[in-house]
């Protein structure tokens, strides 16, 4: 086998094939843990979440008001809280972001302005969340005068998940084959005919999808809203965008950290809820995408 | 709305009793610093079929594309000398892209049917072009039917115009992609080698359906396939990097061809 003058036969097995395949076995068990220990934190994180929050879950306990200091009761203000936050959040930046994303991918020219937004954009989305609070202190509750209230809270997570509207919105955009586009323009429609008719229809299920995305972050993000609307205990629940009002990952960390004398179930049911919530919108999302993906074809 | 320039092309096709569909003068073309067209000087006559045959690169789509004024979409290309389409130059500062569009229809080299049912693909241009008029759902159905006729394409497809056009064969598909010209009525159909995307079969039987059409509508074909131009066309324009080297009665061309180069690509003597 070694001496190739003899060669019965020319396709065994040599030492340098059989070290090869030892490596390639190595590094694919090595590379398979790695990948594996990523369901490691979820699986932890969820099992504690049950073992400890699920007692406390009930009717009452999503539908009351906290009573005594926080310490007993609901949590209903915060859940709504965050409802109205994402629900305002998203009526702001979902025009805003898919029409940015529209002029990007479908108008936009390769010059020195279409380069200027698209920075932007990057630098955007890397801008960490306590900055964005920050700003939205200066800009929407002072300057803009809306005072701490859902309205700068919102339009805040507005401004953070913007690029997350924007950037699946615009590879969705793209993802809709140029041949369409020709075909349309060659049979004399403007731009927008063919937007509306032909590039929009067909990329819903791309838009749905950040958007829904957008939500499932927007649903969990503290800082943002701690300095601009969101507050640590009000009564009453929140009437028009310019109240205050609780919200779900406010209350968490305010239940966990600042008030004394809670029943240790407490906090892990409030984050069992937001997480929830999360997971919830996340798989609609990808069960939504599925749906509309198997519907298309070219 | 767009009787008026009908009218217009009427009178100017009266005035210089052309039978015209296409004329060029000393049109030059340029994507960027590359020069594509050298000027290029063709009269194209009304109701037949010419093809427009020549090396891969010589510049048939670029041509094809100044007809319809599609090229302009990319910034970078300059275009000097005219372009008659019917007696107006389509270059004037006048003329209003949508109504070129209408008027000279473009058929691609890959079938590119919408993502929608038959009955929308044969309708989207109509729809656009007449939305200040209404249609009876039978007015529809008659628009429909008899552009699928015309394409040869009716009584096969006539029991499922709900279903998606991307579904059918790649020859119905491209069938299809002319069938959806003509609701709007247009006197020039472009096709950048229509065939190449399909088998014998569908080749054959697009090009029945371009003989078909010849007379009622004035067809400039692309082919880099000289049997199909000698097949399907009456007359046949050569060219040669960006230039214009021959243009003759296509049985004329392959039989007796006026200059050497000519000969040498009949021959298959360039790529
Ligand atoms: N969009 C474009 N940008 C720059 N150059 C182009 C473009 N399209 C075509 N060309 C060039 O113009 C010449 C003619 O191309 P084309 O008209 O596509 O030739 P053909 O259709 O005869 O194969 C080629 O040299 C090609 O590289
Ligand atoms: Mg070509």
């Amino acid at each position: 086998m070694a001496n190739p003058g003899i060669a019965d036969n020319q396709f065994l097995e040599t030492e340098l094939n059989v070290s090869a395949k030892r490596t390639e076995t190595l590094f694919r068990i090595l590379f398979m843990v790695m990948a594996g220990l990523l369901i490691l934190p979820v699986l932890i994180i969820l099992t504690t979440l049950l073992v400890k929050g699920s007692s406390i879950i009930s009717f009452d306990f999503l539908f009351t008001s906290p009573t005594d200091g926080m310490t007993a009761g609901g949590i209903f203000p915060a859940l709504l809280g965050t409802v109205w936050l994402v629900g305002v959040a998203l009526i702001i930046s979902v025009p805003v972001g898919v029409a940015a994303a529209v002029y990007l991918s479908e108008y936009a020219p390769d010059n020195w302005f279409t380069r200027a937004i698209n920075l932007a954009i990057i630098n955007l989305a890397g801008v960490p969340s306590i900055v964005h609070a920050l700003f939205g202190v200066g800009a929407f509750v002072i300057f803009f005068g809306f005072g701490t209230s859902i309205l700068a809270a919102s339009m805040t997570l507005a401004v953070m998940t913007l690029p997350v509207v924007i950037v699946a919105t615009r590879e969705s955009l793209q993802a809709v084959p140029q041949a369409f586009r020709e075909a349309c323009w060659n049979m004399g429609a403007t731009r927008w005919q063919t937007i509306r008719r032909v590039v929009l229809p067909n990329s819903v299920s791309g838009i749905l999808t950040g958007v829904i995305l957008e939500v499932s972050r927007t649903t969990g993000e503290t800082a943002p809203i701690m300095f601009t609307g969101a507050a640590f205990f009000i009564p009453v629940l929140p009437e028009s965008v310019f109240d205050q009002t609780m919200a779900l990952s406010l209350h968490l960390f305010v239940v966990s950290t600042q008030v004394p004398n809670v029943p240790e179930a407490l906090p892990y049911g409030v984050a069992l809820v937001l997480i929830s919530m999360v997971l919830l919108m996340n798989s609609a999302s990808i069960a939504l995408r599925m749906h509309l993906r198997g519907k298309k074809k070219w | 709305m767009d009787t008026g320039i009908d009218v217009n092309t009427l009178q100017s096709e009266i005035e210089s009793g052309a039978e015209l569909a296409i004329s060029t003068a000393a049109l030059n073309l340029w994507y960027g610093s590359f020069q594509a067209l050298f000027d290029v000087n063709l009269d194209i006559k009304k109701g037949r079929v010419t093809s427009l045959i020549g090396p891969s690169g010589c510049g048939k789509s670029t041509f094809l594309r100044s007809i319809n004024r599609i090229n302009e979409r990319l910034g970078y290309v300059r275009i000097n000398g005219s372009v008659d389409v019917f007696g107006n130059n389509i270059y004037a500062p006048e003329v209003e892209l949508v109504q070129v569009r209408k008027q000279v229809g473009m058929v691609f080299q890959r079938p590119n049917p919408l993502p929608t049912s038959i009955r929308e693909n044969i309708l989207f241009g109509h729809k656009l072009h007449n939305r200040d008029r209404k249609y009876s759902r039978d007015d529809e159905d008659e628009i429909v039917e008899s552009a699928l006729q015309q394409v040869l394409l009716w009584d096969k497809v006539k029991d499922r115009l709900k279903r998606k056009a991307t579904d059918l064969s790649l020859e119905e598909q491209q069938k299809l992609c002319i069938a959806r010209l003509l609701p709007v009525k247009p006197r020039v159909l472009l096709m950048d080698e229509p065939c190449s995307a399909l088998d014998p079969k569908g080749t054959a039987a697009v090009e029945e359906l371009i003989w078909e059409l010849r007379g009622k509508y004035s067809i400039l074909i692309v082919t880099h396939n000289m049997a199909q131009a000698r097949r399907a066309s009456e007359e046949c324009i050569f060219m040669l990097m960006g230039k214009v080297v021959e243009h003759t009665v296509t049985a004329d061309m392959f039989v007796t061809p006026a200059h050497q180069e000519t000969a040498d690509y009949i021959e298959g003597r360039y790529g």
